[in-house]
C-alpha cells in the first residue's frame, strides 16, 4: 500500500515537473514575443542615415580644439600649463619670444600648438588646467583616417594672433 | 497548357499529354524526372536564401534591432552577397584527412534532404512522389543525414570535430524516436500511412483541433523533437559559438561549408513541412465540420497559400525557440528525451488509441 | 605486459587550451585545462596577455593624473575605481570634502554598478546560448550611459572623479533623467527574471555548478558578490562606509549555497539595492560645491596608505606609498578580479566544459583589471 502511495506521489511530482518547466518556457517566450510584436520599439539607429539629428552633449569630449573667435584670434600664452598637465604628452607647444613693437619688450608668444591625436586619452586634464579658457573639448568623433601622419595636427590656424587683453 | 491555381493536376496532366504527344513512353518518363529535379533544386536554392534572411530579420527583431538593411532594399540581396563570398573562399583540406569521405560527407545530408523533399504534398496536385507509405518513407530517408555527420566529424582528422559529430550523432539518433512516435500518435487518427490519405481526412478539420488532448501533446513533443533533431534552436550544442568547437563542420569552408549551412535550413524546412501536414491539414484549407459558408469562405485561397502559410507559421515557432532560450548540456539534452520525451509519448500513443477505439474524437 | 596496458589506457587526459581568443573568457585569458575525457581535472590560467604596466606609469604620473589610468583597469566599474584612488589622497591631505560631493559620488557609484551588472547579466545569456539577452543588457544600459556622457562627457572611460570633488557639476536635468531611468528599469527587471532567472533550461544549467564553500571563499579571498553568494560577509559599504553610504539604509545580500545559481541571484538582488539606494539620495542632494580647491600639484606626506571601495566585481583597494613626492613611490591596486581566479580550480575541477562556461560567466571577471 505505501508503496503504491510514493510511486502516485513521485508520479505527480513528475508531471507536476513537466508543466513548471513548459510554463517557465512560455513566459519567457512571452517576453521575445512582446518585442517582435511592437517594432515601434526599435532603439538601433541607422548611422549615416541619422547625421542630420544626431547632437551631442555640451559636455562630450571628442578632441581638443583650440578656440578662435571671428578675427582669428586665439587666446593661448604659451604658458605651458596644459603640456604640463597632460598624462602622456599629447601636447607640445613651441613658442618664441616675440618683440613687440610698442612696449618693446620681448613677449612669449606661441608659434605652434601641436597636438597628437593619436595619444589623447580625451581625460580633460588640459582643458582644466588651462588659465586663460583657451582650449575646450570638442564634439567631432570621427577621428578614422588612412594616413597616420593626419592625427599629429598643428592647433592654431595660420595667421592667427593672440587676441588683446589676454594676460597669463 | 490549362492552369487551375485551386488544383494543380490540371496543369500536370495537360503537360504529360502535350509531352506524350512528341516522345514516346520511357522519354515521356525521363523527362518528367528531369523536370522535376530541376525544379526541387531552384526550390531548395531559392528556399535556402529566403530561409536565412528571414532568420536574421526575424532575430533583429526579436532582439529590438534592424538586421540586414545595406545590401539590397532591406537587405534581401544579403543572402546572395554572402554565398558568393563563401564561393569565393579557398577550399582547404586538412592534413592526413581522409580525402574521399571528407569530400563525400557534405552530398550525403544534401542527398538525404532532396528525397526526403520529393514526397512532401506542396498543393492538390503538386505531389512528386506520393508513395503508400509515404510517412515512414520520410523517416527513413531522413535518418540518411546522420551518415553525412559522423562521416563530416570522422573525416576531418581532428579530435574536437570527433566529439561534436558523435554528441551530434547520439542526438539526432535519440530524437527521431520521438519524432516518428509523435507521428503516429496522429496516425492511428487517420489509419494510412499515405499523404494524400492524410489531408483527405483532413476535411472535416485538422486533427490538432478534431484529435484534442492527446493531438495537442503530439503536437508539443513533435516540435520539441524536430527542434532537436535539426540541430537547432536551444539543442545545439554540437555548433555553438561559445563553447570549444565549432562540431563537425569546423574543418570544412567555401561551398562544402555552404552545404552544411543550407542543409540545416532545409531540414527545418522539411520537419516543419512534415508537421503542418500531419497535424495541421497540409493543403487543405481551414474547415470546421457542418460550417458549410465558414468553409467556402476558407476555400478561396487557394491550397499552396495555406501550405506554405503553415510551414512559415511552425518555423517562426522554431525560430522564437531558438532566440530565446539557452542551450542545454549534451547530458540533459539527453536526459529529457529518454527519461521525458518517450515515456510521455508512448502514454499518449495508448491514451489516443483508447479514444480512437471508444470514439472519443471529433 | 597487461600492467602496461592498463598505464598507457589511464594516460587518457589531454590538455587543451581555452586560448586567449574565445568568446567566453570575457577577454584575453589563456585556460590551460587538462581534460579526461568531458571531465575537468585541472584548471591553470596563464594571465599577462594585456599587462600595461599601469602601476609604473603610476610612479610617474602626479596623482591628479593617475585617476584617469584606473578607469581602463576595470572599465565597467569606472567610477568606483576613481572614487577609490580619489579618496585615498583626500585621507593623505588631510582635506574634507562637502556633502554635495560624497552624495554625487555615490549615485554615480550606483549607477556604474547597475550599468556593469546589466552588462554581466546579458554576456551571462549570451554565453549560455540566450542570445536575446545580450541585446537587452545593452538597451537598459543605454539609458545610463547616456546620463554619463550628459555629465561627464564620455561613456566609458570617464575620469570624473578629481581629488577634492568631481570635475564639474552635475547639471540641471541630471535628476529627472535618473528618476526617468529608475521607473522604466524598474519595470525592465522582471522582465530579466521572466528570460532566464525562472527558466528550467537555466536553472538545470546553473544550479549545483560550481560549488565554492564559505571556507574556501575566505582563504581565497574572493570577496564581491561571488564572495557574498558563498556567505561570506564582506560587503565594504556596510563595513567600511565611504562617501554617503553610511547614511542610507540597504541589506547586504548573502546567500548560502555557494553555486552559479546564487551567484546569480545574488546579483540580481543587487541590483534592486542599488535603485533603492539611489532613489533614497537623488532627491536630496545637499547645496555646497562640488570641487574643493586643492594645489595645483599635490604632495602627499610621507607614508602609507590604503582605500578600500565595492566595486560591482568586489573589494578594489589602492596601497599608496609616498615619499613626499609628487608622484608616488609605489603604487599597488588589489583588485578583486585575481583573488577570484585563483579560485577557478576549486570552483571548477569535476564538472564538465560547458559547466566551466556557466562558471566563469557567474564569476564576472573582467581581465584588464586582473593584468593591470
Amino acid at each position: 500500500m505505501a508503496g503504491i502511495f510514493k510511486m502516485m506521489k513521485s508520479i505527480i511530482t513528475y508531471i507536476k515537473e513537466v508543466l513548471g518547466g513548459l510554463r517557465s518556457l512560455l513566459k519567457g517566450m512571452r517576453v521575445t514575443g512582446h518585442y517582435i510584436s511592437h517594432p515601434k520599439e526599435i532603439i538601433t539607429q541607422q548611422y549615416p542615415e541619422n547625421k542630420n539629428t544626431l547632437k551631442m552633449f555640451d559636455r562630450f569630449r571628442g578632441e581638443v580644439i583650440l578656440l578662435h573667435d571671428e578675427n582669428n584670434e586665439h587666446r593661448c600664452t604659451g604658458c605651458t600649463a596644459c603640456e604640463v598637465a597632460c598624462p602622456n604628452g599629447s601636447i607640445e607647444i613651441i613658442s618664441d619670444r616675440v618683440l613687440n613693437p610698442e612696449t618693446g619688450k620681448k613677449k612669449k608668444e606661441i608659434d605652434k600648438f601641436i597636438y597628437h591625436l593619436s595619444m589623447c586619452t580625451m581625460c580633460n586634464l588640459c582643458i582644466e588646467s588651462c588659465p586663460t579658457d583657451a582650449i575646450k573639448m570638442g564634439k567631432d568623433f570621427e577621428h578614422a583616417v588612412f594616413d597616420r601622419s593626419l592625427l599629429t595636427t598643428v592647433l592654431n590656424r595660420p595667421g592667427s594672433k593672440l587676441a588683446p587683453g589676454v594676460e597669463d | 497548357m490549362k492552369f487551375d491555381i485551386y488544383d494543380f493536376s490540371v496543369l500536370t496532366a495537360s503537360i504529360h499529354e502535350s509531352l506524350g504527344s512528341m516522345m514516346g513512353e520511357t522519354a515521356v518518363i525521363i523527362t518528367e524526372m528531369v523536370i522535376v529535379g530541376i525544379i526541387f533544386l531552384t526550390l531548395f536554392a531559392v528556399l535556402g536564401l529566403i530561409l536565412v534572411y528571414v532568420e536574421r530579420k526575424i532575430a533583429a527583431f526579436f532582439q529590438q534591432r534592424l538586421g540586414p538593411m545595406r545590401v539590397g532594399f532591406w537587405g534581401t540581396a544579403q543572402t546572395l552577397a554572402d554565398v558568393i563570398k563563401l564561393l569565393l573562399k579557398e577550399p582547404l583540406i586538412t592534413k592526413n584527412a581522409d580525402k574521399f569521405l571528407f569530400n563525400l560527407a557534405p552530398f550525403i545530408i544534401i542527398i538525404a534532404s532532396f528525397m526526403a523533399i520529393a514526397a512532401i504534398p506542396f498543393a492538390n496536385g503538386l505531389h512528386a512522389f506520393d508513395i503508400d507509405i509515404g510517412i515512414f518513407y520520410i523517416t527513413a530517408i531522413s535518418s540518411i543525414g546522420v551518415v553525412g555527420v559522423l562521416l563530416a566529424g570522422w573525416a576531418s582528422n581532428n579530435k574536437y570535430s570527433l566529439i561534436g559529430a558523435m554528441r551530434s550523432g547520439a542526438q539526432i539518433i535519440s530524437y527521431e524516436l520521438s519524432v516518428g512516435l509523435s507521428l503516429l500518435t496522429i496516425i492511428v487518427l487517420t489509419g494510412s500511412l499515405q499523404f494524400s490519405e492524410i489531408i483527405e481526412s483532413q476535411r472535416e478539420g485538422w486533427w490538432l483541433f478534431r484529435g484534442h488532448i492527446p493531438a495537442f501533446i503530439a503536437f508539443i513533443i513533435f516540435l520539441i523533437a524536430s527542434t532537436a533533431e535539426t540541430n537547432r534552436g536551444p539543442f545545439d550544442l554540437a555548433e555553438a559559438e561559445s563553447e570549444l568547437t565549432a562540431g563537425f563542420h569546423t574543418e570544412y569552408s567555401g561551398l562544402k561549408f555552404a552545404f552544411f549551412f543550407l542543409a540545416e535550413f532545409m531540414n527545418m524546412f522539411i520537419v516543419a513541412a512534415i508537421g503542418a501536414t500531419v497535424f495541421l491539414g497540409g493543403w487543405m484549407p481551414l474547415h470546421f465540420g457542418g460550417l458549410e459558408s465558414f468553409n467556402s469562405i476558407m476555400d478561396f485561397i487557394p491550397p499552396i497559400f495555406w501550405f506554405f502559410g503553415k510551414t512559415a507559421f511552425i518555423i517562426f515557432l522554431m525560430m522564437w525557440f531558438k532566440w530565446t532560450f539557452p542551450r542545454l548540456r549534451i547530458d540533459q539534452l539527453l536526459t529529457l528525451e529518454w527519461k521525458y520525451l518517450l515515456p510521455i509519448n508512448l502514454i499518449n500513443i495508448l491514451i489516443m488509441a483508447f479514444f480512437v477505439l471508444n470514439g472519443w474524437y471529433f | 605486459m597487461k600492467k602496461e596496458v592498463v598505464n598507457e589506457m589511464k594516460e587518457q587526459e589531454y590538455f587543451i587550451n581555452m586560448g586567449p581568443q574565445h568568446p567566453s573568457t570575457h577577454g584575453v585569458l589563456r585556460l590551460l585545462l587538462s581534460l579526461d575525457g568531458e571531465i575537468i581535472k585541472n584548471v591553470e590560467p596563464h594571465l599577462g596577455y594585456i599587462h600595461r604596466s599601469i602601476e609604473k606609469m603610476c610612479e610617474r604620473d602626479s596623482y591628479k593624473m593617475i585617476v584617469h589610468l584606473t578607469d581602463r583597469m576595470d572599465y565597467l566599474s569606472c567610477h568606483m575605481n576613481n572614487e577609490a584612488v580619489c579618496l585615498s589622497v583626500e585621507k593623505a591631505i588631510e582635506l574634507e570634502v562637502s556633502d554635495r560631493v560624497k552624495v554625487i559620488r555615490t549615485i554615480m557609484s550606483e549607477l556604474t554598478r547597475l550599468s556593469s551588472h546589466q552588462l554581466w547579466w546579458g554576456v551571462m545569456g549570451m554565453d549560455l546560448g540566450a542570445i536575446t539577452s545580450f541585446l537587452y543588457g545593452f538597451r537598459d544600459r543605454e539609458m545610463i550611459t547616456d546620463i554619463f556622457e550628459e555629465t561627464c562627457g564620455a561613456r566609458l572611460t570617464m575620469n570624473y572623479n578629481v581629488p577634492g570633488g568631481v570635475m564639474f557639476d552635475i547639471p540641471d536635468n541630471f535628476q529627472t533623467k535618473v528618476k526617468e531611468f529608475i521607473t522604466h528599469f524598474r519595470k525592465k527587471l522582471p522582465e530579466y527574471d521572466d528570460l532566464l532567472s525562472n527558466n528550467i533550461i537555466f536553472r538545470s544549467r546553473t544550479e549545483g555548478v560550481g560549488v565554492l564553500s564559505k571556507e574556501d571563499a575566505i582563504s581565497y579571498g574572493v570577496t564581491g558578490p561571488s564572495g557574498r553568494a558563498s556567505g561570506f560577509s564582506c560587503d565594504i559599504r556596510k563595513q567600511n562606509p565611504y562617501s554617503a553610504y553610511d547614511r542610507v539604509d540597504f541589506k547586504e545580500i548573502l546567500y548560502s549555497t555557494g553555486d552559479c545559481f546564487a551567484r546569480y541571484k545574488s546579483r540580481i538582488d543587487e541590483m534592486w539595492e542599488s535603485m533603492s539606494i539611489i532613489e533614497q539620495l537623488i532627491d536630496n542632494i545637499p547645496e555646497g560645491s562640488a570641487r574643493e580647491k586643492t594645489r595645483a600639484v599635490i604632495k602627499l606626506p610621507k607614508g602609507e596608505f590604503y582605500q578600500k571601495v565595492e566595486t560591482a566585481r568586489g573589494e578594489f583597494g589602492v596601497y599608496i606609498v609616498s615619499d613626499g613626492k609628487k608622484s608616488p613611490y609605489r603604487l599597488k591596486f588589489r583588485s578583486p578580479g585575481f583573488s577570484t581566479l585563483n579560485a577557478l580550480n576549486t570552483m571548477a575541477k569535476g564538472s564538465k566544459i560547458a559547466d566551466l562556461v556557466a562558471i566563469m560567466s557567474t564569476i564576472d571577471l573582467v581581465i584588464p583589471d586582473i593584468d593591470r
